[in-house]
């Protein structure tokens, strides 16, 4: 089975961010960076799936010229070949924007099952890959933490709230986003780093901004972002907290007020 | 909830509100005991559940990320950086959650063979037909810098593996012997060891007295070696000694220096007459093996001589190799003890204030930071000079030399940062300290290297 594998170059974990200048992105200059720990475990799991029903695995990122190291780490770590949607639109891109970026990429493919990590560490939004779905026309399901596939289908085990899961059996072809630490992500192996640098890493360049894309009608281009970020602030720290007396529902009460005064509810 | 597949008309429907799910067991189960890994959650109002979200991002593992003032991440290529990345990973899950442990109990954490064998840490930078990495020398030397952030005696396992025994097995070796040896030890199969240096031959060893006599078929050994790494657990051993009795078939070495001439030879694990005991009550490497080497009378074939070897510099060339990634390893410890120092004064609140907060610990951080900085630039010119093949082993001695001193500095002024706490075994400075007062002084002590380097500048040698 063909199984991709969807990946994002992402800033080390701990970095410390700064805003950038703009005070629309952070500073990029002084960071590190990685895979996107989430996308470690979809390209694990497509792994294993590989171990035990053959076929091929193909990492795929869209992102600047820096993210083909992204892909270059999945290689190492055993996918079989690479697709970098190379851009730098792609940097500031939203989730429908990197989504329709990756279906075009995709749609000469015909995949059999697409993983994606549950949710990217730098922006999370956690849509990339239900929107990657809805635009290849495949079925989907979110949060799986176990991956069993059967005859022309998948079933999977998905994570629910309060400790509880649910099954569910999805045809194929599918597209799951993973849910972290649902299996050990294997080490790059010395070897596996110098047998990357044989194995094909195609680049493909994403349409200008501006062009005419193939998104569907009212999205702009491939590569546009419909939504806009106008600005990133740093939390402001407080140690104070209110706690609400009674019960749950006088409370609750409080807190309904508390907010309409607000201005926090319309 | 979105549900994406029909229903098939045997399968339990799921619900689609938590409050019908729950009373529904055939499709939903507890977690309960399966949660061992921190996971993520996507944020709500995407599908996802909401109320699984609070846990997720919690208890995010503390990894080591480095330290690299100077930006030297940019000048390493693709390979380089994964392959130190990935070494790190190894030292942070595998090696520092046992490390200590295996300190206190004097003994090497052998579980760590079989991983660090699949890793392919092991003669990491020799050709891939004999099933190593093939990397070069600034990889193999970030990966020798990586596992000494966990601990010297790993990476002197490390070190010994591929530097002092697959190493020498390569350069000097006959085909059959590369064949034989080289894949199974990068696998970790077969353990080697390293004998040049004996009990009354330290810093010199020309004056060795371990004999190989010339036999009918092969070779008699004779005398002992110590402070060897690996040699108790070792399935072979490289043996230097001087070799008698071989006059008469031209068999004296390749540089023709005939009777006397120092050779390499395999003793294998079993030989009779061959025993290696290990060295015990250590106060530094205690989690690595020391052993002395004994040959009585021990025979060996005449297949098992190292064909391409001669003379005192086979051995030193050996040592070359070796020197060469403890310059890296160095840094690596003390990327470790600042690491941990600079954690510490953050924490550590005295007079109502962070301790680094104090002139006197910002000037030593900052004394740390430098020192370490400028080892690791000369670490990395080094590496990539051997890669140009214009390496020279006074170079390497001036970096073995300044780096490991460069620790022992940055280990102790760390203890200092950690007061008290810095003696004891919750924290890693005290055994990085104590682990360097080895490294200082194997591989060439940082005296005589400073006469080397005394030698190369002068013209003038100071030991004869």
């Amino acid at each position: 089975m063909k199984i991709v594998v969807c990946i994002k170059h992402v800033p080390a974990r701990d970095s410390r961010l700064r805003i950038a200048q703009s005070g629309e992105w952070i500073e990029e200059r002084d960071l590190s960076w990685e895979i996107n720990e989430p996308d470690t475990y979809a390209l694990e799991e497509a792994l294993r799936l590989r171990e035990k029903h053959g076929g091929e695995v193909l990492a795929i990122t869209a992102g600047p010229d820096r993210a083909a190291e992204a892909l270059k780490r999945g290689l190492a770590m055993g996918a079989d070949r690479a697709i970098h949607l190379a851009g730098d639109v792609f940097n500031a891109a939203d989730a429908n924007a990197t989504a329709r970026g990756l279906a075009d990429a995709l749609r000469g493919e015909a995949p059999d099952l697409v993983l994606a990590g549950v949710q990217s560490d730098d922006k999370g939004y956690a849509a990339t890959g239900v929107m990657l779905a809805e635009l290849l026309g495949m079925p989907h399901s979110t949060l799986i933490m176990e991956v069993e596939v059967l005859d022309g289908r998948v079933k999977v085990k998905r994570e629910m709230e309060s400790g509880w899961f649910e099954w569910l059996e999805l045809p194929l072809p599918a597209v799951l986003t993973i849910q972290s630490g649902i299996n050990q992500v294997r080490y790059s192996t010395l070897k596996g780093i110098m047998a990357a640098k044989k194995k094909d890493l195609r680049r493909v360049e994403a349409p200008a901004a501006g062009s005419a894309g193939t998104g569907p009608a009212g999205t702009g281009p491939a590569g546009t972002s419909p939504t806009a970020l106008h600005g990133l602030a740093f939390p402001s720290r407080t140690s104070r907290a209110e706690i609400f007396d009674g019960d749950g529902k006088a409370a609750a009460g409080s807190l309904w007020e508390r907010l309409r005064r607000d201005g926090k509810l319309r | 909830m979105t549900r994406s597949g029909p229903p098939k008309a045997d399968e339990t429907p799921v619900s689609q509100t938590l409050p019908e799910a729950l009373q529904s067991d055939a499709v939903v189960e507890s977690r309960e005991g399966e949660r061992d890994v921190p996971r993520h959650a996507a944020p709500a109002g995407n599908g996802a559940p909401a109320g699984v979200q609070a846990t997720q991002r919690a208890a995010r593992r503390v990894t080591f990320q480095g330290v690299d003032y100077y930006d030297l991440s940019s000048l390493l290529t693709d390979e380089q950086r994964m392959a130190r990345d990935t070494v790190r990973r190894f030292v942070d899950e595998r090696v520092m959650p046992v490390i200590e442990e295996h300190y206190q109990a004097a003994s090497f954490p052998r579980e760590l063979i079989e991983p660090m064998a699949e890793l392919g840490v092991f003669g990491a930078n020799l050709p891939e037909e004999y099933g190593c990495a093939g990397l070069d020398n600034v990889a193999y030397g970030l990966i020798m810098q990586e596992l000494e952030r966990g601990d010297s005696g790993v990476r002197s396992f490390a070190s010994v593996q591929g530097a002092l025994v697959m190493y020498p097995i390569f350069a000097f070796g006959s085909d059959e012997q590369k064949r034989h040896w080289l894949p199974r030890m990068a696998a970790g199969q077969a353990i080697g060891c390293f004998g040049l240096t004996e009990p009354d031959f330290g810093s010199n060893p020309a004056g060795m007295r371990t004999v190989a006599e010339r036999t009918a078929d092969g070779w008699r050994l004779n005398g002992s070696k110590m402070w060897i790494t690996n040699g108790t657990i070792a399935d072979v051993a490289v043996v230097w000694a001087k070799t008698r009795g071989d006059e008469a078939d031209g068999a004296g070495g390749v540089d023709g220096a005939g009777v006397g001439t120092i050779r390499g030879f395999l003793v294998e694990r079993g030989t009779p007459g061959y025993a290696a005991p290990e060295m015990h009550r250590k106060h530094s490497l205690r989690a690595s093996v020391t052993s002395e080497l004994t040959f009585d009378d021990c025979e060996i074939p005449a297949a098992n001589l190292l064909p391409e070897s001669g003379g005192l510099k086979s051995p030193l060339m050996c040592l070359t190799q070796a020197r060469y990634g403890i310059a890296w390893g160095a840094c690596g410890s003390a990327m470790a003890c600042y690491d941990e120092a600079v954690r510490y004064s953050r924490e550590r609140i005295q007079f109502d204030r962070p301790i680094g907060g104090f002139q006197l610990t910002q000037a030593k951080l900052a004394e740390m930071l430098t020192e370490v900085t400028k080892a690791q630039l000369l670490a990395y010119h080094l590496g990539r000079l051997k890669d140009d093949g214009k390496m020279k082993p006074v170079q390497v001695s001036l970096a073995k030399r300044n780096n490991v001193h460069m620790a022992m500095e940055v280990a102790r002024t760390a203890r200092t940062i950690l007061g008290a706490n810095g003696i004891t075994s919750e924290y890693q400075v005290m055994r990085h300290m104590n682990n360097l007062e080895s490294v200082y002084t194997y591989e060439g002590t940082h005296e005589i290297h400073t006469l080397v380097l005394g030698q190369d500048i002068t013209g003038i040698p100071a030991y004869v």
